[in-house]
């Protein structure tokens, strides 16, 4: 047998498509490593530890931080998960146990829909249903306007990774003596927890960068609160409010409210994964 | 390549000193018990028929399962083995356009009447897979579930007790005694279906229904699981369905033969196996088909 040393058509071929494909990840990563650049550059120049610790300081001081935004996006994505995990996990329970029902595919149907429904008209929403009749901005419509956006997220994710768990755990509950919900709830569940708290915290992350929600619920706030029922500042609205205005000093600043903002999602996607790992890690998945 | 280098985890020989079950046969080395009859029966079904949907899995199935034997179920693919064995803990209730029609009792009651607890039922008649599905948790709490959604111990070291006792019902504890905390997934594939054995023996059954439990495990595990049946019939009344007929032969005393959803003979195995009374069971037995 001879072997040609001119490489065959198909394997150029291949070698090119390989290169193609390659080639479209490097240009998907390029804005990503821009955005980073950008906002790494031009955010660690104003960041310092009082832009932590003290509140926004008027036009024309230097100085001042973004403790009472940073505090904000807290208390308002925490509000959100408040409201939307148990809503979504148990919305997913039931998607996952009566998948084939009618009313089950109308909320899978309902789900993907409000996930798709742009987030100033969920803001818009949230103002007529919360803002309107306690006659302010509080925390808690944005909150509120946070986490119905969350809840489709939530549900159709425990939804799909419930429905890995194999149907063998499932019998093998039921066949111990365990209720239905029992078996869901003490095997079923559990088995697919390191997943669940992974698409929740990515849920989290998600929202926690949104600013069109929050424009007309929890509105802004120049001080520090912790009320519930005031408005309330967040890192986004921040930026956006000082992106848009015609102060450099403002300017510094909404760049160093962004890269808090993307640090916190960072870390938390890299929490959620690691945690999850873990978890898969003990139970010798 | 030395030979403490050979993984030595699928023959179970992790944790010396290794005992292996003596190869014996058993159903010469014991007398079977005296047939029973009436409400003394363990399992009476009569006029059974299953279908999934418009088809019938199973026709018109009537038989008398004796207390504190081992019955096999043997048959081809398909013969409707394991659909029988599973309505016997009505566990194709779960089946979507599962019916069934017919009488299934067991110690005189029967478990299809409207207003049975199936919960009730599943508990005295025990499961073990042919896959076996320890849950993703450690060793204790997998043997402890059914113990804790049942309330069946009122303390901590009754469940603990009830958890060793299972364990070593199932030839397990020696083996997990010092990693009970560990997870069950990761243990040995015979390991884990002995495991799943001692999960179903922790609610102290009275029936032990085993659907292929040997299938997937190497000769020496599933020579573990042949001795450990062995052992628990005098508790318990074990069904079995297998897909090997020497492992019928093995651990059985009663065999019910199954061809398309019919049952065809249901015979003493030595019976059986030396001279079949049905010319289908003589052609099977024989390896003629299936």
């Amino acid at each position: 047998m001879t072997v040609s040393r001119t490489p065959a058509p198909r394997t150029i071929l291949s070698a090119l498509f390989v290169g193609a494909c390659g080639l479209a990840v490097l240009l998907a990563l390029v804005p990503l490593a821009f955005i980073l650049f950008f906002v790494i550059s031009q955010g660690v120049q104003s960041l310092s530890l009082d832009f932590f610790t003290h509140d926004p300081v008027p036009v024309g001081e230097s100085g001042g931080g973004m403790a009472n935004a940073i505090v904000g996006t807290l208390i308002l994505t925490g509000l959100a998960a408040a409201m939307a995990v148990p809503i979504g996990i148990l919305s997913g329970v039931y998607l996952s146990e009566y998948r084939g029902s009618r009313f089950a595919s109308a909320v899978r149907f309902a789900a993907d829909t409000l996930n798709g429904v742009p987030s100033i008209v969920i803001g818009v929403f949230a103002y007529a249903v919360v803002v309107l009749p306690l006659r302010h901005f509080s925390a808690l419509a944005g909150g509120f306007a946070l986490g119905v956006m969350m809840i489709p997220i939530i549900a159709r994710t425990t939804e799909e990774l419930l429905l890995l768990v194999p149907n063998a755990l499932r019998e093998g509950a039921l066949a111990l003596g365990a209720t239905r919900a029992r078996a869901v709830f003490s095997v079923i569940v559990p088995a697919a927890l390191p997943g669940i708290i992974t698409g929740v915290v990515l849920a989290l992350a998600r929202i926690a960068g949104e600013t069109a929600p929050l424009l007309f619920t929890s509105f802004n706030n120049r001080f520090f609160t912790t009320s519930l029922t005031q408005p309330i500042s967040s890192i986004t609205v921040q930026v956006f409010t000082y992106a848009i205005s015609p102060y450099e000093d403002w300017h510094r600043q909404a760049w160093a409210g962004a890269l808090v903002l993307v640090t916190i999602v960072l870390i938390c996607s890299m929490a959620a994964r690691i945690a999850a790992a873990r978890v898969a890690r003990i139970r010798g998945q | 390549m030395s030979l403490e280098s050979v993984d030595n985890k699928d023959v179970e020989t992790m944790n010396p000193p290794v005992r292996l079950p003596r190869p014996v046969v058993r159903a010469a080395r014991t007398p079977v018990p005296e047939p029973v009859t009436g409400s003394r029966l363990k399992i009476d079904v009569e006029h059974l028929s299953f279908f999934y949907g418009e088809k019938r899995a199973l026709e018109d199935i009537s038989i008398k399962i004796q207390p504190n034997v081992v019955t096999a179920f043997i048959g081809p693919s398909g013969c409707g083995k394991s659909t029988f064995l599973r309505t016997l803990n009505r566990m194709n209730d779960i089946i979507a356009g599962a019916r069934v029609a017919g009488r299934v009792c067991i110690d005189g009651d029967d478990i299809y009447r409207p207003g049975v607890d199936v919960v009730a039922v599943r508990r005295k008649v025990g499961m073990v897979f042919q896959k076996s599905n320890p849950f993703p948790k450690s060793v204790f709490e997998n043997v402890a579930y059914g113990l804790r959604i049942n309330s069946m111990t009122s303390s901590k070291s009754e469940l603990a007790g009830r958890v060793e006792e299972s364990l070593k019902q199932a030839a397990l504890w020696d083996e997990v005694k010092d990693r009970l905390h560990e997870s069950a997934l990761a243990m040995s594939g015979g390991q884990q279906q002995r495991l799943c054995i001692a999960r179903a023996l922790a609610v102290k059954p009275d029936v032990l229904l085993m659907d292929e439990p040997a299938s997937a495990l190497d000769p020496i595990a599933t020579q573990r699981i042949e001795e450990l049946i062995y052992q628990l019939k005098t508790n318990y009344t074990i069904v079995i369905v297998t897909h090997n007929m020497q492992q019928a032969a093995r651990v059985s005393d009663y065999t019910a033969f199954f061809w398309l959803g019919r049952l065809i003979e249901y015979e003493r195995t030595d019976k059986m196996f030396t001279n079949p009374t049905e010319k289908l069971t003589e052609d099977y037995l024989t390896g003629r088909f299936g």
